[in-house]
């Protein structure tokens, strides 16, 4: 078990290395070979080709390309001091795990993840509670009293969020119960340790989108689960035995029908740890996906970078917890 | 259209002597083609420490019949309907909840597949555990005793280190012997098996028919066996029932059924399957045609589409359905063919050939 | 007549040179890997140990034995669904053992396959005249009215009805898919037919149809069957000569008659004497061997023969030396040091039980178990890739 485990994350570190080489590729190497340096996009406008030189000597970006993905690797691995603003006063500390200097925010680009990472986590976690509960609940209810008034009722609500755009849903939410009927205040996200019930106001309408969405989605895949496993022999044996049906359903039925489900939420969630970006634009939540999306719009490639790698790690480690819970449930599955 | 004899109007209510009697049973599917005939008025009688073996190809309703006595069918999609006697209390009016109790506690039932009736999820031991446990109000630890003690009867070897494994971890015979296991933990008084041997190899099988005949002695309990094998039948069964298109064709001792059968079906069934105690026949006599649909059942008898005796009788085949008629008092056959003349058909053309 | 030269399989058993099939020593082994990045192989899966056999033209040979035998490996590895390890098939005097994928092509309408499931192995979105006219397109000779045509022959030969051309596998019962699927492999005239346990997924009044049907169609059509099946009455009724399997090894091979009548492996005994007979009264007239214990695990056989964890006259010369096929009478071959010589069905009443397995052996097999399962590909899911692989270009 633990040699599988850390067998995995040497694959894990593999993964992820072969992603930053690719980004850095994408985002350092290219614009140079195209003759467009990335110092230009530091520089601000016009600027004189001593400032580029001066920047691009800072950035290391004069140096050769191989070596300046090593210094960037062990920069993510032990930091970096050679990071200067072009001045000769201008040194840049970057502790690691250092992402290199954003363009925009003149700070080390971990700095500002970390600052940012606890709107999305917040995002996430409210939205995931919704859409597993929620979207579980009605799976199972669904499909324990099929084609009956709960199952048809499940369907109307799997039906419209399934197709119900989440830009529009996002919006109605926004219209309805900020501008409408003003029963919260306009977005500002506030952390949780400064006032739970801002937080909490702040983020309600971003948690409804996420959440009613993938718990459509969910409760889809639960009901289809539920059912194919309620009509597995095994659960006839169950029955055969006279065990109580609540007995058969919880304890038989639902643990082998959520197995699954909790695989793939594992990954959804990871996923939305890299930032929802949508969610985050429409109620003004700064947490990574906004971050990403200005970082784009400044062309700030550091940032970029970061949060590419970041977000990639977030997969990678909930793919390895995932692997690893599915296998503590099915006994089937072994790890080796 | 004549209509079987026992309907239920003319059903006798009173508790009957049999340990199990089942009477004019009728499981009936509504589906959007129309009424799927499952099982269209069975009866039988098992006694306690006889085998009834239960005969018949996919289709015939044999499985469906013994989820009925375990009240296994889903009340909103099957309709059951006749009387199911088991030591003297009828279980086809009781609700599920009911039933449960005498679930896996006075009837037990072992399925075909042993790999997928058990849980992939918990050790074989936390299976039997829960079962007994279920109808005992025992401590685990007492329960897992119990389980181990099962688990050595039915000869699995290591009872006491193997309780805690996973049922992927044994082969398809100890999987059976697990099953048979959880089935008999609670002492049942009927055990329902259904195609207990079918994916089974034929040396595992012979293993696990001898098991059932030692464990039938030792706790004396009523086994219904259902099998579309005739061979396993003849092994085990003391009485036999062959099922076509959801009724009971013939019925009778095991020796009724092989030595003198009297229904055409059972003769097909017999002559269809190569032997290996007969000398080789140059070419099998195959049933012609396929199994009726049981949702639009041929008029007359079931079995004439595909019968080729139909015209030695007439017209009465299709369009009467015969009654299931003794012709000895072991023996009942649902045939218009005269009884004397069906006896004639086997012994001089028949069974020679067989 | 038969020869006895043949020493190059290193078993001293007689071939026929003029056979239509030969197979010579034949091995599929499935290995067994483990590792993410790099795999290593920690095992194989000897599913086919070294086999080795003819068929004449128009002969059926069946290949019997119980599940993990090898025989459904066999069949699939003589087809070329599967890769040899090694060995040799030699197909109409050519060695097809290291041919490609498309060296095989042409030999596709001299060698068919017939599998067990009639519900997965047709397409169930093609139309019967699709599936079974698909060997035909391959071929491209002939236009689509002439394909629509023999179609339509073939289908009544097989006991459809032509004009059923246009429906689907699903509006048909498993009898008559597994004869949309014999129509299939005869469309091209093959030599030869590997049918895998073609009747044991249907009710015994069909089964008996669809025997039939294949015995006719051999002696119309001259055609060759391995005849793969656990059902050993059946195999009996239909083969002209039977080798029983065990653990990927030929225990004893004879003409039909012999072996069922004149068995003298004691696995063979063993196994006729489990069949139950539809005979209420039989099992006081019958000998009984109960074998004991489930079959050892093909990664790790048994030293010396495979079966003498389970055989009952098992000696220590049987734990150590392997015993090589020899020929104990014309045309009956057995691997065994110790042949039984007792009639199968004689003195009754009587039980024999196999040895009792010792604790090491239930270690050992239940690791084996864990290791099959444990390894990346096991060799049930390449068989059954290939097939379905095969299957759908066939389609």
């Amino acid at each position: 078990m633990v040699r599988y485990i850390i067998r995995r994350l040497l694959g894990a570190l593999a993964v992820l290395f072969i992603v930053s080489l690719v980004t850095f590729g994408l985002f350092m190497v290219v614009p140079v070979m195209t003759g467009a340096s990335p110092a230009y996009l530091y520089a601000g406008k016009n600027p004189s080709p001593e400032l580029i030189a001066n920047i691009e000597h800072g950035l290391g970006l004069d140096k050769p390309i191989p070596e300046q993905f090593y210094m960037y690797m062990k920069g993510i691995v032990a930091g970096r001091t050679d990071l200067t603003d072009g001045t000769a006063d201008g040194s840049r500390p970057c502790p690691a795990p250092c992402f290199g200097y954003s363009f925009r925010y003149q700070s080390p680009v971990w700095d500002i993840i970390k600052d940012r990472f606890p709107v999305t986590l917040s995002i996430t976690v409210g939205a995931a509670i919704i859409w597993l509960s929620l979207g579980i609940g009605v799976g199972v209810l669904s499909a324990l009293r099929r084609g009956g008034f709960a199952d048809r009722a499940s369907m109307v609500f799997i039906l419209l969020f399934l197709s119900l755009p989440s830009y529009l849903f996002a919006i109605l939410l926004l219209y309805v119960f900020v501008y409408g009927l003003k029963w919260l205040p306009p977005t500002q996200y506030v952390p949780l340790t400064e006032s739970p019930v801002k937080w909490f106001q702040a983020l309600i309408l971003a948690w409804i989108t996420i959440g009613f969405g993938s718990a459509a989605l969910y409760a889809r895949l639960t009901r289809a689960n539920m059912l194919e496993t309620m009509s597995e022999d095994y659960i006839r044996t169950a029955v055969a035995k006279g065990l109580p049906r609540k007995t058969v359903v919880r304890k038989h039925a639902m643990r082998a029908a959520l197995t699954p489900i909790l695989t793939i939420a594992g990954l959804d969630i990871a996923f939305l740890l890299g930032g929802a970006i949508f969610v985050e634009k429409v109620f003004s939540l700064p947490g990574l996906g906004l971050l990403f999306v200005e970082a784009i719009g400044k062309q700030d490639l550091p940032v970029i970078m970061g949060l590419t790698i970041v977000s990639s790690l977030f997969i990678v480690v909930a793919n390895i917890i995932v692997d690893v819970l599915y296998s503590a449930v099915d006994p089937r599955v072994r790890l080796s | 259209m004549t209509q079987t004899i026992d309907s239920s109007a003319s059903l006798p209510s009173a508790p009957p002597t049999s340990f199990l009697e089942v009477r004019d049973l009728h499981v009936t599917f509504p589906t959007d083609d129309g009424m799927v005939r499952s099982v269209d008025g069975l009866s039988f009688k098992v006694e306690r420490g006889k085998t009834m073996g239960i005969v018949g190809e996919s289709g015939s309703g044999k499985s469906v019949t013994s989820q009925a006595i375990l009240g296994l069918h889903n009340s909103t999609r099957a309709q059951v309907s006749g009387q199911i006697w088991l030591d003297g209390e009828e279980l086809v009016g009781k609700s599920s909840e009911e039933i449960r109790p005498l679930r896996g506690n006075k009837m037990a039932m072992i399925f075909q597949d042993p790999l997928s009736s058990l849980h992939p999820f918990y050790t074989i031991g936390d299976q039997i555990v829960e079962a007994y446990r279920v109808h005992n109000k025992v401590s685990k630890d007492v329960a897992k005793k119990r389980a181990i003690e099962m688990l050595d009867r039915v000869g699995i070897p290591n009872a006491a280190k193997r309780v805690d494994d996973y049922p992927h971890q044994f082969s398809g015979g100890m999987r059976q012997r697990v099953m048979i296991a959880m089935a008999l933990v609670c002492d049942p008084q009927l055990l329902i098996a259904d195609e207990p041997t079918t994916a089974l190899d034929v040396t595992v099988q012979a293993q696990i028919l001898d098991l059932m005949r030692d464990l039938q002695k030792e706790f004396n309990s009523a086994i219904i066996l259902i099998t579309h094998d005739l061979g396993v039948v003849a092994e085990i069964a003391d009485d036999v029932t062959v099922m076509y298109g959801g009724r009971a064709v013939e019925q009778g001792s095991v020796r009724d059924v092989f030595y003198s059968p009297q229904m055409p079906y059972t003769w097909g069934l017999l002559a269809s399957m190569p032997r290996l105690d007969r000398d080789r026949k140059g070419r099998l006599d195959p049933i012609p045609g396929n199994p009726p649909s049981l949702i639009n059942l041929p008029n007359g008898c079931v079995f004439s589409p595909r019968c080729v005796y139909r015209d030695r009788v007439g017209a009465a085949c299709v369009t009467d359905r015969p009654d299931l008629t003794p012709v000895s008092d072991t023996h009942r056959v649902r045939c218009h063919i005269p009884a004397e003349q069906s006896q004639r058909i086997w012994l001089n053309e028949l069974n020679p050939n067989l | 007549m038969t020869i006895t030269t043949s020493t190059e399989s290193g078993t001293g058993v007689p071939l026929r040179p003029d056979a239509l099939l030969q197979v010579r020593n034949l091995r599929k082994h499935f290995p067994i890997t483990q590792g993410i990045l790099f795999k290593r192989q920690v095992g194989a899966v000897k599913a086919v140990d070294g086999i080795t056999f003819d068929i004449a033209n128009g002969e059926t040979l069946g290949l019997v034995g119980e599940s993990g035998c090898g025989k459904s490996t066999a069949g699939r590895t003589i087809a070329k669904l599967l890769e040899p390890t090694s060995g040799n098939i030699i197909f109409n005097g050519a060695d097809i053992t290291g041919y490609s994928r498309s060296q095989m092509r042409p030999l596709r309408s001299e060698m068919q396959m017939i599998f067990q499931d009639p519900f997965s192995s047709l397409n169930p979105r093609h139309t019967v005249g699709t599936i079974v006219g698909a060997p035909y397109r391959v071929q491209g000779s002939l236009s689509d009215k002439d394909i629509k045509t023999r179609v339509q022959g073939l289908l009544e030969r097989v006991g459809l009805n032509p004009e059923h051309y246009n429906r689907y596998p699903h509006e048909f019962s498993g009898g008559q898919r597994q004869r949309i699927g014999v129509a299939r492999a005869i469309a091209l005239q093959p030599k030869l037919i590997i049918c895998d346990e073609p009747v044991s997924a249907l009710d015994v009044s069909i089964q008996a149809q669809v025997v039939n049907l294949l015995e006719d169609l051999q002696s119309e059509f001259g055609i060759a069957y391995i005849f793969v099946a656990h059902d050993l009455s059946v195999v009996r009724h239909i083969s002209d000569r039977v080798a029983v399997m065990y653990l990927g090894q030929i225990m004893e091979l004879a003409d039909r008659d012999t072996l069922y009548s004149q068995p003298r492996h004691p696995y063979t005994h063993s196994l006729l004497s489990a069949v139950p007979l539809p005979d209420p009264d039989s099992g006081s007239r019958r000998e009984r061997i109960l074998l004991t214990g489930d079959l050892p695990s093909p990664i790790n056989p048994p030293s010396g023969c495979v079966f003498h964890t389970r055989c009952w006259k098992a000696q220590d010369r049987c734990k150590v030396e392997v015993p090589l096929v020899r020929e104990i009478s014309a045309g009956h071959q057995i691997a065994c040091h110790f042949p039984e010589d007792r009639p199968v069905f004689g003195q009754g009443g009587q039980t024999i039980h196999g040895p009792a397995p010792t604790d090491q052996e239930l270690a050992a097999q239940e690791r084996d178990r864990d290791l099959a399962r444990g390894g990346a590909v096991t060799g049930e899911n390449i068989a059954h890739e290939t097939e379905l692989g095969w299957q759908k270009r066939q389609d």
